[in-house]
């Protein structure tokens, strides 16, 4: 991206301001050399999204910013309902609340060092993974509506994992308003026996080390201890989650074309709020977020049991679990006064900042955790909203390294095998039923994580708190 | 430059054999099929979505299963037709490599032939979530054959 045609407001923070049909500035976050290497599709597709109807303050982009569908992955956009605000499938994407949740063992790397090929076998086999898989739970009809109204809270009454674990996850691991009548049965087939299944691509379960700490206090509120082992689990709604945003993707093109709505991009796709389409996507977009809830409920609890096998003495308690492909309805101040929004946040994270009600009692003085996935063989980090995030960007962050080359071009230079010999030489142990998937997911592939959660902090979007080194990472 | 890319592949002026191929894009895929005819295209589409995930020629026809789907116009056609393909894959955790594609204007009939997934054999990549809008094109090229394609999500 050509840095001329931003408005530089500091080195990390970049304006456009409103031309043509954009109603609000579009903000882009980070530092010049990770602005500059943003393709140009982000600032055509940041820009866009400032032209939506009811759209507030801004039209934001995440340091790690990149290509999406109409909205750039890492986007925030947040829409006012009684100004005609709308909401988009693209906005949320096809993983509906994708995200990441970390698990404190309570063990450090010398102790697992020893049986880290048995646990990483373990972790292998009984983890449900990659293309083809299944998990060891095939839902009725009713279990289904009830998953889907549930979520996490759900799976925990089905005797996956603790009560203590609920307050722990966004939304205390159930989301409101979900409407199960509002996915489709195809939808609801396509998950019938994914449930507890991690995915492929870029899914993952990683066992992880503490290896730095930056903020002794805030990292002992959230319990964390440098050489702790953590795990920390990526996947999203699976194939109902899919099915979800391929049908609303579709309906709302088909419908904006119906209501001569030109978009600049079919992407962009989208419909007021209050309509009767917008209001279907809403109910059905949370049965989603349930679905992902419980999804990442249920491979904790199988997790929880492979080590509590090879490691009676691990406790696996739940840091946080947060989603980053979701729209909710927050209240934020707007000129002053707080009111209702509805936020988009593509690849992007909740940053809730200390003192936020919605955070739980543990972790309120400290801020939300905002868990940053990296690439297999680099870093994740463990962040913390600030205050100052809601009035940078609707309290939101970055959700990750972002790709800086296509799956086809890293296939090109690395070989899987090769990548995994190299990384188990450093000690990370790698486990993937495809060398392909491997060479697509190569750390090489991917932009520097320790730039892009520099940028979000030096942008106040989100405080460094660990950064976490990968021991074991288990690849669909 | 994706819209470089699929200018020139757009206005290509020697005609193709019938073919696929995958496209660079920065997080996913992009799938293309050309071919005489827009079925061929159709087909061959579906064939780079297999190679999305694996290598076609890893995917024994062994089973038929047939499809079916209709779209408002021929571009929604063809996500509507990946999408259906997706469908399948995920429900019946099977992998496709070969396809014989009827269009009616804008209804689409196919016999798809392929095998469940074997994981140790076809050691699939990735997994296709839906097909996207993304460089989304079914036209007839200068030189008279058509191409198929879109950027899918995995």
């Amino acid at each position: 991206m050509e840095l001329a045609k931003l408005e530089r407001v500091s080195d990390f923070e970049w304006h456009i301001e409103p031309r043509g049909r954009m109603s609000v500035p579009a903000v882009i976050y980070g530092g010049e050399r990770l602005v500059e290497a943003m393709d140009d599709k982000v600032f055509e597709q940041v820009t866009n999204v400032a032209a939506l109807p009811g759209i507030v303050k801004a039209s934001y982009a995440m340091p790690d910013a990149h290509w999406g569908y109409g909205f750039p992955i890492g986007g925030v956009a947040a829409f006012d309902p009684d100004q005609g605000g709308v909401i988009s499938a693209g906005g949320v994407g096809f993983d509906i609340s994708c995200g990441v949740r970390t698990l404190l063992t309570g063990l450090s790397g010398a102790e697992i060092e020893p049986l880290n090929e048995v646990l990483a076998d373990a972790l292998f086999a009984r983890i449900p993974a990659g293309v083809g898989s299944t998990g060891g739970i095939r839902l009725t009809e009713p279990e289904m509506e009830a998953m889907l109204s549930g979520g996490a809270a759900w799976a925990v009454a089905c005797g996956y994992g603790q009560q203590g674990d609920l307050e722990r996850i966004e939304e205390a691991g159930r989301m409101d308003g979900a409407e199960p009548e509002e996915v489709s049965a195809r939808a609801k087939r396509r998950q019938r026996d994914e449930m507890g299944t991690l995915g492929s691509g870029n899914h993952y379960l990683e066992v992880q080390e503490v290896a730095e700490v930056f903020d002794a206090e805030v990292a002992a509120g959230f319990g964390l201890k440098q050489g702790e082992v953590l795990v920390s689990i990526h996947c999203g709604s699976r194939g109902l989650g899919h099915q979800i945003g391929t049908e609303f993707l579709r309906d709302m093109a088909l419908a904006d074309a119906d209501l001569g709505i030109e978009l600049p991009d079919r992407e962009l796709a989208c419909a007021p709020i209050a309509s009767p389409i917008g209001q279907r996507y809403l109910g059905a977009m949370r049965a989603g977020i349930n679905c992902a809830f419980a999804n990442r409920q249920i491979i904790s609890h199988l997790t929880r049991k492979i080590f509590a096998k090879l490691f009676p003495s691990a406790r696996l308690d739940l840091l946080f679990d947060v989603s980053h492909n979701t729209c909710k309805v927050e209240e934020h101040a707007i000129n002053g006064v707080r009111r209702p929004v509805y936020i988009h946040r593509k690849g992007a994270t909740r940053a809730f900042g200390p003192g936020h009600p919605d955070l739980p009692e543990p972790l309120r003085p400290f801020g939300q955790p905002v868990l940053i996935g990296g690439s297999m063989g680099t870093a994740s980090y463990v962040l913390a909203g600030t205050r100052q995030s809601e009035a940078r960007a609707f309290s939101s962050a970055c959700h990750g390294a972002g790709r800086s080359m296509s799956r086809h071009q890293a296939c090109k230079r690395w070989r899987g095998r090769e990548l995994v010999d190299e990384l188990a030489a450093r000690g990370i142990l790698i486990r993937s039923s495809s060398m392909r998937g491997v060479a697509e997911e190569a750390p090489g592939a991917y932009k520097d994580v320790d730039a892009v959660v520099d940028a979000a902090e030096q942008a106040g979007l989100a405080s460094k708190v660990a950064r976490l080194r990968p021991l074991i990472c288990i690849k669909g | 430059m994706l819209s470089n890319e699929v200018a020139n592949a757009v206005e290509r002026a020697e005609p193709a054999k019938l073919g696929w191929e995958l496209f660079p894009h920065d997080a996913d895929t992009g799938i293309r099929g050309f071919g005489p005819t827009k079925e061929a295209a159709f087909e061959q589409a579906a064939v780079a979505l297999t190679a999305a995930i694996t290598d076609p020629r890893g995917v024994m026809p062994r089973h038929m299963v047939k499809m079916d789907c209709a779209a408002r116009d021929i571009e929604f056609l063809l996500v509507e037709w990946l999408n259906t393909l997706v469908y399948e894959m995920a429900t019946r955790r099977m992998l496709f490599s070969r396809f014989a594609v009827h269009i009616d204007d804008t209804t689409l009939r196919v016999r798809a032939w392929g095998e469940p997934v074997d994981v140790a054999r076809h050691e699939p990549a990735t997994e296709v979530k839906g097909a996207t809008l993304t460089a989304l094109k079914v036209v007839r090229r200068p030189a008279g054959d058509w191409l198929a394609q879109c950027v899918v999500d995995v």
